[in-house]
């Protein structure tokens, strides 16, 4: 029974984190898989950490969706300490009383399902720091 | 000097449901529309370019198959919302070089009844989970890692206005919307022409929250076509073709520049601002002096930022201008008095062009009742998300 992540810029294990390819000249960090630094050009890239704490910088609650998708969730833009990431805000109510602009989220993981070898596909949300009243 | 370029004819079909035609039939409807409204004919036409993104490849040829195969270069052109712009600018860029007196521009598009733009269906969980495609995901992502909807993305677009300029009352976004309906109520083109209250808006089904249905764009069928010519070609022609001409002062595409982000959350912020900047200054305009203005309202929370990104506020201030009753159609900078995409529906290749229709013909005073008084400069906008922008500013002028 093992467990796979959902992308390959998630490190699943004790301390799962994600992970992007940051352009060693400039900087610049993408998490899919690179020909060249859309800022500068070049070509060499290092594997870095992504901070797993950050700001809520985006959102919106999504009611409608293509057939598969559970509706409603939240969709939300994450700044973790500098690096943009794109992921769904979870462990909270699907309702814009309980998400907030500039709200402290961490990530966390969360099951997509599993195969029929019993392998679990694992992904990622972020959730509030502090669950808000 | 390249000569200047001006809109010699321009047609714009009825948007809305057209049960029996199909694009080409909506595209030839523009097409000799804006020929007749130029009153010339397509022997007279130098270089075609033309949009389509959900009908057949070439739709050029096949509309040249219909309205006459003169054996003029035709360009297939897809910029996703920005193809009718882009199909228009291929047909100035022409003309401005030298290679054709004058160029037909044709953006047609069959979309209604199709429901949400939306990211891939997700296919039934069975076999074994396969890294695939340059995340290596093994599920497709939307509705996983966020979410790849229009209204969504376009949502957290507005959304991140209000993170990085202070809170955006849902009420704000709704009004805005109210704003387009109520103008559209003038427009007899427009696919829906009814008045919502505020209330119905906030209430209405929820899409992508801030974005309620009426604050999404409309999905129709339509189809714009816009004839453009040299200015000295222009000046060869009849007193009453030179005095309805207008003059295109600027005309700007742009891609999106990278900036920190933009592959995560689209930035639709930075490349609108730089094709405002360069067509102002290109027309020697300043936002001051547009008495109307057209804009990519794809969703409500679209239209927020472009007040800003177009420069019609100061920066971060595009709630209290919107509040001032600024873009309202007797307002200081009128802004979609068609009444935008939301109302007057977005067939999207069509788009590029028919918002420039629309600030024609309010420099001609053709615009009937939605007319805004004295019209003399408007500008237009569109966004195709990947990203492309197109800018076009119109002036009332008369031939030198
Ligand atoms: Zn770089």
């Amino acid at each position: 029974m093992g467990q796979i992540p959902l992308v390959d810029y998630l490190v699943l294990g004790d301390e799962p984190r994600l992970v992007a390819n940051e352009c060693t000249s400039c900087g610049a960090r993408y998490f899919d898989r690179r020909n060249a630094c859309a800022r500068c050009g070049r070509q060499e890239f290092e594997t870095v950490d992504v901070s797993r704490t950050g700001t809520l910088r985006s959102f919106t609650i999504v009611h409608f969706a293509a057939k598969g998708v559970d509706v409603p969730f939240v969709a939300g833009v994450v700044d973790c300490a500098g690096t943009i990431v794109s992921g769904n805000v979870v462990n909270v109510p699907p309702d814009p009383r309980h998400v907030s602009l500039g709200m402290d989220v961490r990530l966390t993981t969360v099951p997509v399902g599993t195969d029929t070898a019993g392998v679990m596909a694992v992904g990622f949300g972020f959730e509030p720091v502090a669950e808000r009243e | 000097m390249a000569d200047d370029v001006w809109i010699l004819g321009i047609h714009m079909t009825d948007f809305g449901k057209h049960k029996d035609k199909d694009a080409l039939d909506l595209g030839v409807e523009a097409a000799t529309g804006a020929l007749r409204d130029a009153g010339v004919g397509v022997e007279d036409i130098g270089v075609l370019a033309a949009g389509n993104l959900l009908g057949p490849d070439s739709f050029g040829q096949l509309l040249q198959k219909q309205i006459g195969q003169t054996g003029i270069p035709a360009y297939n052109v897809a910029n996703a919302c920005a193809t009718g712009a882009t199909a228009l600018r291929v047909a100035i860029m022409a003309v401005k070089a030298g290679e054709a007196d004058m160029g037909l521009a044709v953006g047609a598009e069959k979309l209604a009844g199709m429901g949400l733009l939306t990211g891939n269906e997700r296919a039934a969980g069975n076999g074994t989970w396969v890294p695939s495609g340059r995340y290596g995901a093994v599920a497709p992502l939307d509705g996983l890692v966020g979410t790849e909807t229009m209204p969504g993305v376009f949502a957290q677009i507005g959304m991140e206005y209000a993170y990085r300029h202070g809170e955006v009352a849902f009420e704000v976004f709704a009004r805005i919307s109210e704003k387009n309906h109520a103008h559209s109520t003038l427009n007899p083109k427009a696919a829906y022409q009814k008045r919502f209250s505020l209330e119905e808006i906030m209430n209405d089904v929820m899409i992508a929250y801030p974005n309620t249905r009426p604050m999404c764009s409309a999905n129709c069928d339509g189809a714009a076509a816009a004839v453009v010519v040299g200015e000295s070609k222009l000046r060869t022609l009849t007193l009453e073709q030179r005095r309805r001409a207008v003059k295109i002062s600027a005309s700007v595409l742009t891609s999106d520049p990278y900036r920190d982000g933009c592959q995560v959350l689209p930035d639709i912020n930075t490349l609108t601002r730089q094709a405002a900047v360069t067509a102002y200054e290109q027309a020697g305009v300043d936002p001051d002096d547009l008495d109307l203005v057209e804009l990519h309202d794809c969703f409500a929370t679209a239209e927020l930022v472009h007040y800003d990104n177009l420069q019609l506020c100061e920066p971060g201030g595009a709630v209290d201008f919107f509040n001032s009753g600024a873009t309202w159609r007797d307002g200081r900078t009128p802004v979609n008095v068609s009444g935008g995409l939301q109302s007057k529906g977005h067939p999207v290749s069509a788009t590029g062009i028919a918002n420039i229709w629309e600030i024609a013909t309010h420099l001609r005073g053709e615009a009937g009742d939605r007319q805004i008084p004295d019209a003399k400069v408007g500008l237009a906008h569109v966004i195709g998300l990947g990203s492309a922008c197109g800018v076009h500013v119109l002036e009332k002028a008369a031939v030198a």
